[in-house]
């Protein structure tokens, strides 16, 4: 992958992107959310996010749109993650450390299979 | 408690977010020769009247409502004024918000600025539809980051496209290695 240095760069990529956009059209962008309120940022949110954004980057996974929240009420089980996909349900998973949050990236958003231990139920 | 400058920004970006704002600056500037490190948050949300201001430092007031109390703007108040430093907070209904906190920056107590690329990553990726404007000034030289250009060249492509998260993410780390490094005239030629 070549690096991208400016902003002409950038467009290219945007039609790059574009034009794959178009091919997955049908099986639509997975979600991955990271509360970042104080209770997750104390427990070490912003790792949990920087291993999604560099598990992204490294495995170069396109179609993923990566956001983050606030306190969601839950805050002992923070960090916490939700990956929704169109093909399944929300799932909310808790005590997502850096590497709990790989293995989500790689089992759950590139395979579709959940990461039963880490499941929050009934959110 | 947040163990670093870096995760209290973090934190209270968040607070701007949720006050509805739809650009929000940072600043952080060291100074070696005044001995001090300072951060800035301003945004353009929805703003709090007097009263909220006056009361805002008191852990049990908070806009949440999934618990009573709030523990972000007390705990930055408090790692400033634990050395040497100032906090200050203006705001009005409508006019959004400034949050200022002045560290004496060599003070044995002061927490490490940590890891602020990645806090300015997370925000930018994280809340894509804020405009936001990150600045970084050590002593003289300042590396300032607007995403706005780069969101009207993407158009609607995610942040968080591989690629683009590389470009992001190499922007903002040698923009802030640039200026932070001891070697001034390399800056300068690399800037011709």
């Amino acid at each position: 992958m070549n690096a991208i240095k400016s902003l002409d760069d950038l467009k290219k990529v945007r039609e790059e992107a574009l034009a794959k956009r178009k091919l997955r059209e049908t099986s639509g962008a997975t979600q991955v959310i990271v509360g970042m309120g104080t209770c997750g940022i104390a427990a070490g949110a912003r790792e949990t996010m920087k291993a999604v954004l560099e598990y992204i980057e490294t495995h170069n996974l396109p179609n993923i749109v990566v956001t983050q929240t606030g306190c969601i009420g839950l805050c002992e089980q923070e960090p916490i993650l939700q990956v929704v996909s169109s093909q399944q349900e929300k799932v909310t998973y808790g005590k997502v450390s850096p590497d709990v949050a790989i293995k989500i990236m790689h089992e759950h958003v590139e395979k579709g299979e959940v990461v039963k231990d880490h499941v929050i139920p009934s959110v | 408690m947040l163990k670093e400058i870096s995760l209290h920004i973090l934190d209270i970006a968040e607070n701007s977010v949720n006050a509805g704002a739809t650009r929000i600056e940072i600043l952080v500037a060291e100074d070696l020769r005044k001995d001090e490190l300072v951060i800035k948050i301003k945004d353009n949300g929805r703003g709090m009247d007097a009263e909220t201001v006056k009361a805002i430092t008191d852990p049990f007031v908070t806009s949440r409502t999934t618990r009573k109390v709030g523990l972000g703007i007390p705990f930055l108040k408090m790692a400033a004024d634990a050395c040497d430093g100032s906090f200050k907070i203006t705001s009005g209904v409508g006019k959004g918000t400034e949050i200022t906190a002045t560290f004496r920056r060599s003070h044995i107590d002061r927490m490490p600025l940590g890891d602020i690329k990645g806090t300015f990553l997370t925000l930018l990726i994280g809340y894509p539809h804020v405009n936001w404007c990150f600045r970084y000034r050590f002593n003289d030289r300042v590396f300032e980051f607007d995403d706005k250009q780069v969101k009207s060249a993407l158009d609607g492509i995610p942040l968080s496209d591989p690629q683009v998260l590389m470009y992001l993410r190499n922007s903002i780390s040698e923009g802030i290695d640039k200026i932070t490094s001891q070697n001034k005239s390399s800056v300068f030629q690399e800037m011709k």
